[in-house]
């Protein structure tokens, strides 16, 4: 029995957390807002990419972490993975990681397509991205700069490049996330497995994002809770620190509480999919959790950082817009309780 | 990660099952905290005992059976899902045994501890007082050396000793220097409870059970310790003079964290708590849905404690120990005991404040809050040393 990272993926988690803080820093989040459409073009002109990030996680082995070697990958599992969509979700990293880094590749590397075995080499080397959609048409973050899309249905995964799908650009309320409504056809793809041949595959594609979106829910409410505890410790009212109130102490002890509670479920979800488990109730306990506890934390952040917060200018509000969005993606806090519950009570 | 059992500690959880199975009484006990009940509660632990199954993380030399970590939080799983009694002795094997492992001298753990396994001496808490309650450093009892008689005078008033009345000893804080800053002049000492100018009276709780008391102190003698029997059957000094509250705080953390606490208790209720809603949809209780995410919501809590528990375990095994961080399990568990029997008492509706083991469950669960540091003062610990919110 042991629940922690080996010291491997210990030390593997800090370079890359190392290389977050290099590349991936406050103002290459803000820079990657923007697009085509919506209330954001006058904030910035990036497409949601932050490339020089993106190649560092290529040289160091992020992309391929769970590419099978022979593909040009490590060949690791999801638990190595988890610490890291932390990290990316503490840095703000709005790139495509954990659809193109961890939800694609096991789908890819099931299937005897020899596309797919190209496209694993490609994702290990950092040349592609991943749009990852559940469902019919689904909305897929960073949809105008995929090069493939991976659309899961109940019933089949489906493979499309780029130029085989139709993208309407949305607006969402984290400009970095450079939303599309992606509409597709079965005619153009490439359908890698099915849940005829293999169900599983496709059940595990669904609890990978449903446990790393928790895992970067994580990530950024522990980076809300640290910028609200710098705030708070600096910001002076009555001539005292704000954050010497109890009232202001409780409000962060409490959404520092949700988080501590959350990050287990995620690391247990990651576990059972590195073993090969049926992580379906695992993965949505921590999103019910994670879910839960990066709301709790965004409203405890942005009522204890009063009106500087409501402001674009400050820098509270590219964490909180992904939490919001995150939040809700792939399920809700009450849409995953549901899963629970049924599980345990059959209604 | 590794979330697999050995094979040694599969047996090991096997040989509880089995033995708990063949002993556990069929009936649950009355409650410890009743006269009646306790002497029921003494016999248990005497078996408990001569089984070695009292304290199973100690040394085979004090009763024990050199148990690991992680056996002991199997055997605490097993214990609560066999609905095994209660430990009355639980003050003394979690909160005071750890402190004479770190503090005691060996003549010390010699001699106490295996009297403490045996369930021979029953150790209460002594620390509360009735103006020293969270403000725990503004402890007026007092104790004054006696140099003629070799040895220390305690007097003054403690206050909410759980199960006191029943106990044959105490351990507690007490000034031994008034002029001293208040966290400074505190002496941890152990006193037994037959002691001339010891008056106990025990008081009820919420719960109905007598399980508090008062305990006066009116001028009683402890002497200075010499190393023989006869001196530490009359109590002593845990720590040295004027160190007290560095030592007691050894304590708090087992008693926030873990030890206090095992996931265990929470994962047999949770169980329970399963069962009771499955007997109410299948006899066609019209429940309101929200009803059955409140049942959901504890049992995912039950489940996030039990893999926090783990991890912190992980932790203690590798030296890197949770620290002030137990305020966050002590906030965890105590408010999820709540709901958890919040939610059971929702599942029986109208028949909930029919006095059974569920309302008698919710009003324990009740104390949690308040006992062992209140969860105010945890959020305190929480924002200042976790955190690290200015404190003033
Ligand atoms: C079931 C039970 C068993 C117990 N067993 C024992 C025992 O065996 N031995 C023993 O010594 N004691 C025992 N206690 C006592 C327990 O330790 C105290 O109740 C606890 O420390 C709180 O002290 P108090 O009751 O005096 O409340 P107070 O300290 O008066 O607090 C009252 C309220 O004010 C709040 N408050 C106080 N200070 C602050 C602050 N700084 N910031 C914010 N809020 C604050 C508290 O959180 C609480 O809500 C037991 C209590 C219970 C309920």
């Amino acid at each position: 029995m042991r629940f922690a990272p080996t010291e491997e993926q210990a030390e593997f988690r800090s370079a890359v957390k190392a290389l977050l803080v290099d590349t991936c820093d406050i103002a290459a989040v803000r820079a990657s807002w923007g697009g085509e459409v919506g209330r954001h073009t006058e904030v910035g002109q990036g497409n949601g990419r932050v490339e020089r990030a993106w190649k560092g996680l290529a040289d160091m082995g992020v992309l391929g972490l769970l590419v099978p070697e022979a593909d040009g990958g490590m060949g690791m599992t999801q638990d190595a993975f988890v610490g890291i969509a932390v990290e990316a979700g503490y840095a703000g990293l709005p790139d495509p990681l954990i659809e193109t880094a961890a939800v694609a590749p096991p789908v890819l590397a099931s299937s005897s397509e020899p596309l797919a075995s190209e496209l694993l080499a490609r994702i290990a080397s950092g040349e592609v991205t991943v749009g990852v959609g559940f469902g019919e048409s689904p909305l897929v973050p960073c949809a105008s700069t995929a090069d493939w899309f991976l659309i899961l249905t109940g019933t089949a995964a489906h493979l499309l490049d780029a130029s085989a799908v139709d993208i309407t650009p949305l607006s969402s309320v984290d400009g970095a996330r450079h939303l599309g409504r992606v509409n597709w056809s079965t005619a153009a793809s490439t359908v890698l497995v099915s849940s005829d041949s293999d169900a599983a595959v496709l059940t595990a594609a669904r609890n990978a994002a449903v446990t790393f979106s928790s895992a970067t829910l994580v990530g950024l409410s522990h980076r809300m809770i640290d910028m609200t505890v710098e705030y708070v410790g600096e910001r002076h009212q009555f001539g005292v620190p704000i954050g010497s109130f109890q009232a202001v102490k409780h409000e962060l002890a409490d959404a520092a509480l949700g988080v501590e509670f959350a990050e287990p479920l995620a690391f247990n979800a990651a576990h059972l999919l590195s073993v090969g488990e049926d992580a379906t109730v695992a993965a949505s306990m921590a999103k019910s959790r994670a879910s839960r506890a990066s709301q709790v934390a965004s409203d405890a952040c942005l009522q204890l950082h009063g009106a500087i917060g409501y402001t674009v200018e400050h820098d509270l509000h590219l964490f909180m817009k992904r939490a919001w969005a995150l939040s809700r993606q792939y399920g809700d806090f009450r849409s995953h309780r549901a899963v629970v519950r049924r599980a345990l009570l059959g209604s | 990660m590794d979330l697999t059992w050995t094979e040694s500690e599969q047996r090991f959880r096997e040989e509880c099952r089995e033995w708990l199975r063949a002993n556990v009484p069929a009936e649950p006990l009355p409650s410890g905290d009743t006269s009646e009940g306790f002497a029921a509660h003494l016999e248990w632990e005497n078996l408990l005992h001569s089984a070695g199954w009292a304290v199973v993380s100690w040394p085979a030399a004090y009763g024990g059976r050199d148990a690991t970590l992680w056996e002991w939080l199997i055997f605490e799983e097993e214990y609560y899902a066999a609905g095994a009694p209660q430990r009355i002795t639980q003050n003394g094997i979690f909160l005071l045994a750890p402190t004479i492992f770190e503090f005691g001298s060996r003549a010390q753990q010699d001699y106490y501890l295996p009297r403490m396994s045996a369930a021979q001496d029953l150790w209460c808490q002594g620390w509360s007082e009735p103006n020293a309650g969270s403000d725990l450093a503004g402890i007026k009892s007092r104790a004054v050396r006696d140099d003629e008689r070799g040895g220390w005078v305690l007097s003054g008033q403690k206050t909410w000793t759980t199960r006191g009345a029943f106990s044959t000893h105490l351990f507690g804080l007490f000034r031994t220097d008034p002029e001293a800053e208040r966290h400074r002049g505190l002496t941890y000492f152990l006193a037994p409870l037959t002691a001339e100018g010891m008056t106990v009276r025990g008081f009820g709780r919420l719960d109905g059970d007598e399980g508090f008391a008062e305990v006066f102190l009116d001028d009683v003698f402890v002497p200075d310790d010499d190393g023989t029997t006869e001196t530490m059957a009359a109590g002593g000094i845990l720590g040295e003079v004027g160190q007290g509250w560095g030592v007691a705080m050894s304590t708090t953390s087992s008693e926030r964290g873990l030890t206090l606490r095992s996931p265990g208790r929470f994962r047999a209720a949770a169980a329970r708590l399963l069962e009771l809603a499955h007997d109410q949809i299948a006899a066609g209780v019209d429940l309101d849905p929200a009803v059955l995410d409140a049942v959901t919501d504890a049992w995912i809590d039950t489940e996030a404690y039990a893999l926090y528990t783990l991890r912190d375990v992980t932790g203690v095994v590798e030296g890197t120990p949770a620290g002030a961080r137990s305020s966050y399990n002590k906030v965890f568990w105590s408010e999820l005991d709540v709901r958890l029997h919040e939610a059971a008492l929702d599942l029986l509706g109208a028949e909930a404040e029919l006095d059974g083991s569920w309302m008698h469950g919710y009003e324990f669960s009740l104390s949690g809050p308040i006992y062992a540091g209140t969860n105010e003062i945890q959020r305190n610990i929480i924002a200042e040393r976790v955190l690290g919110l200015p404190r003033k």
